[in-house]
């Protein structure tokens, strides 16, 4: 949706500054569309795009007015998946506040369709989950965060003024008490 | 006696839940590994200075249960094939609390080397004690370490290499171009890698 409507406003505005011919061309500044993903993986109605992170970068670097919490896990790892519900009720409560949980996951590229699509739906994900497909981690470790050792989970959560990295598990109280240094 | 040692654990309890945010401490390249004596899955102790001829040694922190450690056992074999006879063993350590992680409790790990005829001593950090000595956070982590009059120096850190997918898509061999680096008497290229893996259960 985000990525149609912009660009309506940006041509209705062009329009108007046309007719009455003043300089406010700095007034819409669309945002860069999502990118295409690698593949999109579906099955039993449920989705998941997989991007390398070239295209994963589009979603740790949003420049709006809404505070991203993004969440690194697998199905595999134990700690995130005990942790996910946090996640998942703190999309849901705040999700009128502008903030959103995005959930990437990390698990192997022959694991998503045996295993992170069956527990997408298993569990009824609410919050976006996009798949990270690229194995050549050195290279992309520190470009989320320069002291992630590579442990999961592993969370980000930035907006436009602000940003922190977590190489830990968070509880419910924590993760909103963090959530609520963005505001 | 007694209260001093409780105030103190209390403490250092205390220390260690204040720190947990910061990044874990532990060895940097050029740093001297401590050694240590852990049970294998033969139920021997073993140190690495026991382990003769070696002019140093490919320590793998790993274990049973990550499907990332699972992905790499296969070339933690292989390295061990193929560096063993150069003096570079792979020893493989398991860090995590088996009370924590059952399927990585000494049995399984006496199963697992057997299922998969590890070459190599799989030794379990009983207490959790040796891992954070030399920061490992998460399996599989390796630290490739030179034999030197001053200890055993830390040469690299980091993954194995840089496809844990699929072992045939491998670009760079991080862990093989340390030690054939070390073996030639030259300056490891790449001295530290990030990779994600399983975060170690203490």
């Amino acid at each position: 949706m985000r990525y149609t409507r912009n660009p309506i406003i940006a041509a209705l505005s062009a329009v108007a500054l046309f007719s009455c011919g003043k300089k406010e061309e700095k007034a819409v500044i669309a945002e860069d569309p999502a990118p295409k993903a690698l593949k999109v993986y579906s099955a039993n109605g449920v989705s998941v795009k997989a991007y390398d992170f070239n295209g994963l970068e589009h979603f740790l670097k949003k420049q709006n007015d809404t505070t991203y919490v993004v969440n690194f896990w697998a199905t595999w790892c134990v700690p995130c998946v005990e942790e996910l519900p946090h996640f998942e009720k703190l999309n849901e409560k705040y999700k009128e506040d502008k903030i959103k949980v995005v959930l990437v996951s990390l698990d192997m590229s022959k694991q998503v369709e045996s295993k992170l699509l069956p527990f997408i739906k298993e569990r009824q994900l609410k919050s976006e989950v996009l798949f990270l497909q690229d194995p050549d981690q050195n290279a992309w470790l520190p470009k989320v965060d320069t002291t992630w050792t590579g442990a999961i989970p592993a969370t980000v959560i930035y907006n436009k003024e602000k940003r922190k990295f977590f190489e830990k598990s968070f509880t419910y109280e924590e993760l909103e008490k963090e959530v609520s240094n963005f505001k | 006696m007694k209260t001093i040692k409780f105030v103190g654990l209390f403490l250092a309890v205390g220390l260690m839940a204040a720190f947990t945010v910061k990044p874990a401490a532990g060895y940097k390249v050029g740093d001297v590994a401590t050694d240590f004596s852990l049970k294998n899955v033969n139920n021997k102790m073993v140190s690495l200075k026991d382990i003769k001829d070696a002019k140093g040694y490919i320590v793998v922190f790993t274990c049973n249960h990550c499907p990332y450690a699972v992905a790499y056992e296969d070339r933690i074999v292989v390295l061990d094939a193929k560096y063993k006879k150069l003096g570079y063993p792979v020893v493989a350590i398991n860090p995590n609390n088996p009370e924590k992680q059952k399927d990585d409790s000494f049995a399984k790990m006496q199963q697992r080397a057997k299922e998969k005829k590890f070459t190599f001593p799989y030794l379990l950090d009983d207490g959790q004690k040796i891992y954070p000595q030399y920061g490992a956070t998460k399996t599989p982590h390796v630290y490739v370490l030179q034999k030197t009059a001053k200890g055993n120096v830390v040469k690299y850190i980091g993954a194995i290499d840089d496809n844990y997918e699929d072992a045939k898509a491998v670009k760079t061999r991080y862990v093989e171009n340390a030690v054939d680096a070390l073996l030639k008497g030259k300056d490891v290229p790449v001295k530290e890698t990030k990779a994600i893996g399983c975060s170690i259960k203490a």
